[in-house]
């Protein structure tokens, strides 16, 4: 490491110090201070990784595929770098590299699985020259912040272009997202995955789809149905053009007691993985995890070792003992999201408990406009929940959307204070019951930490 | 159903193509609180190709991405303009939402000077701006007689600026507005209402769901609406929204 970089990293690190001694995590603040010093240390730590470094991008799904790709690493023997808790603008991914580093430099990692925002792809790409890039899907996500999907979808193409196609590099793309699957025509080494159980299809119209129209021509897709939102079988009756039959493809998909069951088949035989945790989106991720690692030449049983070893991640369908009582914590962030984590919540039996949090900041998406298209109306009526509470900055207009859904407003309560918001909540639940919180970004943060402060789980850089 | 309940007609325009930013929270608004307030309601939606605009009580055009504006756009001119001016005229409420709002415009001038011509029913232009304006917004309005408030969010690169035609539908206390020069914001023509504020609008400015409703009942059974709701949820985030623009200004 020349001496420019070792500086960016030195002071990279006292800073990591310094926060966590505030009490913050640490997790984008030290990379901001490396930047500054170095702006090219970011290339000069990731190319010591032997086994190169994975790009995670698209809307939903990023952290918890890159954790379950993680998973199967660590599980295959490799030490791993990566920003772990989610904090995926360069910042964060630099601050992850700088804690992976020694004082001399020295990268103490084989490979690097790092997930980064759609709009941050360009400049990773071109920093860290990945071995292989992964894409999820593309929501509606943060539009204050990209304008519309389709510059979303451009960042990342931008991102993919920057990545030489001679360099051997793959590319994992879901098949049954017309948008994430259009980035790879034509080029090489590109590998889909997708579902193929049409028993998980949702039996939902596409209500406020993402889109609707061939990126060919411009009619309408017509679906054999949707697995979630506009993810599903689709073809265009008018230019033909239809999904690709994905390589690595989820053929049964069973809900189970601890989580689900799946069944991958792949180019090198199919395995059956007992997932630790539960819903569609999660079978989604973990397809995108087996693509990605048998593309990094591991074997589908490594895989499927490694994928029973995850166990859910920071606030993403998290379960947290309380005491008697369980917290169930799931992160929503956009209508596609939250409305599969209101459809897996409604799988579990009984009327539920729930705090929803929604907080307004910039890493939240100042919009909230978006509340008015997840389907509350599942959390109405006699089969619907028990009791609400809201809370967070925007507490208020939770509450409008849930009384606009049908929630009779007898049942629902308005706290905007995030640690009275769970007490009251934890209250209300019975002892062994659950308690489903579900807060955006930042108020997941901060009901971690007031979890923590109850003595009851870690701070992420502990975990 | 019986014969005596009033009931009103929501024609929301193209919703599966213009849907952004929670645009369907309006109609989910304006059919509740039209059920609360004891009458019947039926929302429909009318896509491409000609429609009869006759029967419907309240229209509704929200905010769509680029590539499906242009499509919409020579609908609305070819298929539906007449109809649609007709019913402008006539004095059905209609509310259009940021895309929509531009639509019902003279005309769209592009970043390289391009002019695409819009349906003209709101004597207002819109040019591509550089920026982005994006943010929370309160403005006050007197479309109903009296000042009122009113809070949203923002999101748009076109500047918009007005004919002498149309009044403004208010003025802006923070955001930006129309262009984020002349302090005004939106279009308002008869009972037609062109907007950049979304959010969902109808829901937290309860006050403007009733004034639609009001022309609608005006209109088909010449009886002001005169039962009113208990909209104490509604206030509150319509306070917490004006509270959380001051507190980011300071």
């Amino acid at each position: 490491m020349d001496p420019r970089g070792l500086a960016a990293i030195w002071l990279a690190k006292i800073a990591t110090l310094l926060s966590r001694a505030t009490g913050k995590g640490g997790s984008t603040f030290p990379g901001r201070v490396a930047l500054a010093v170095d702006p090219w240390v970011l290339r000069k730590m990731g190319s010591q990784a032997a086994g190169g470094g994975v790009l995670v991008t698209g809307t939903n799904g990023k952290t918890t595929t890159s954790r379950m790709i993680s998973a199967i690493c660590a599980q295959a023997g490799l030490r791993v770098v990566g920003n772990r808790t989610g904090a995926n603008l360069i910042y964060g991914v630099v601050s992850a590299f700088v804690q992976s580093c020694d004082i001399t430099g020295r990268l103490r990692a084989d490979v690097g699985i790092i997930e980064v925002d759609e709009a941050t792809m360009p400049a990773a790409a071109a920093q860290l020259r990945p071995r292989g890039v992964v894409v999820t899907n593309f929501f509606r996500d943060q539009l204050d912040r990209f304008g519309e999907l389709a510059t979303t979808v451009l960042f990342v193409k931008r991102g993919l272009n920057l990545i030489p196609e001679d360099s051997g590099a793959f590319v994992a793309l879901n098949s049954d997202d017309p948008l994430v699957a259009s980035l790879g025509g034509g080029r090489r080494g590109v590998v889909y995955y997708g579902v193929e159980d049409r028993g998980v299809f949702s039996g939902d119209l596409i209500q406020s789809a993402d889109i609707v129209n061939c990126l060919e021509c411009g009619s309408p897709y017509q679906y054999d149905g949707v697995f979630y939102a506009h993810l599903g079988i689709y073809k265009c009756p008018s230019c033909g053009a239809s999904r690709v039959p994905p390589g690595v493809a989820l053929t049964e998909y069973l809900p189970s007691e601890a989580g689900s069951r799946l069944t991958i088949h792949t180019p090198l035989g199919a395995i059956v993985v007992d997932l630790k945790v539960p819903g569609i989106y999660n079978g989604y991720n973990a397809l995108a995890a087996t693509a990605c690692c048998l593309a990094m030449g591991l074997s589908p049983e490594q895989i499927r070792r490694g994928l029973e070893t995850y166990s859910g991640s920071f606030g993403r369908m998290e379960t947290i003992d309380m005491g008697g009582k369980r917290v169930l914590m799931a992160l929503v962030k956009n209508p596609a999201g939250f409305n599969e984590v209101l459809r897996t919540v409604a799988e579990a039996p009984g009327r539920k408990h729930l705090v929803i949090c929604i907080n307004d900041n910039y890493a939240d998406g100042t919009d909230i406009s978006w509340l008015w298209d997840v389907d509350f109306e599942r959390l109405a009526g006699s089969r619907g929940a028990q009791s609400i509470l809201v809370s967070g900055i925007r507490a208020e207009d939770m509450a409008v959307r849930l009384k606009y859904a049908g929630v009779d407003p007898a049942i629902l309560t308005i706290e905007g204070d995030l640690g009275r918001a769970l007490r009251s909540g934890l209250s209300d639940t019975p002892d062994g019951g659950t308690l489903y919180v579900l807060p955006t970004y930042t108020a997941m943060l901060e009901m971690r930490k007031i979890i923590h402060d109850m003595g009851h789980a870690k701070m992420f850089w502990e975990d | 159903m019986s014969p005596t309940r009033k009931n009103l007609v929501i024609c929301h325009l193209y919703p599966e193509l213009m849907n952004m930013y929670g645009d369907r929270g309006n109609v989910i608004a304006l059919a509740r609180r039209i059920a609360w307030h004891g009458m019947e309601c039926r929302v429909e939606g009318a896509s491409i190709g000609a429609v009869d605009m006759a029967g419907f009580d309240i229209l509704f055009l929200g905010g769509g991405q680029d590539r499906e504006q242009k499509q919409i756009c020579v609908d609305l001119k070819e298929a539906k303009g007449g109809r649609l001016r007709d019913a402008v005229e006539a004095g059905v409420p209609f509310l259009a939402i940021c895309g929509g709002y531009q639509l019902l415009g003279k005309h769209y001038r592009t970043a390289s000077g391009q002019v695409m011509d819009g349906v003209g029913i709101l004597d207002c232009w819109t040019d591509a701006g550089e920026k982005r304006l994006i943010g929370n917004v309160v403005l006050e309005s007197r479309i109903s007689g009296s000042p009122r408030t009113v809070v949203g969010f923002e999101n748009h690169s076109g500047k918009t600026f007005l004919g002498e035609m149309a009044a403004p539908f208010g003025r802006v206390l923070n955001g930006f507005g129309n262009n984020g020069e002349d302090g005004l914001e939106g279009a308002v023509y008869k009972n037609t209402i062109g907007t950049y504020l979304h959010g969902s609008l109808l829901p937290k400015n309860p006050w403007l769901a009733d004034w639609l409703i009001d022309r609608a009942l005006q209109r088909k059974y010449g009886e002001q609406l005169s039962s009113s709701l208990d909209d104490s949820i509604e206030n509150m985030a319509h306070e917490a929204a004006i509270k959380r623009v001051s507190r980011r200004t300071v």
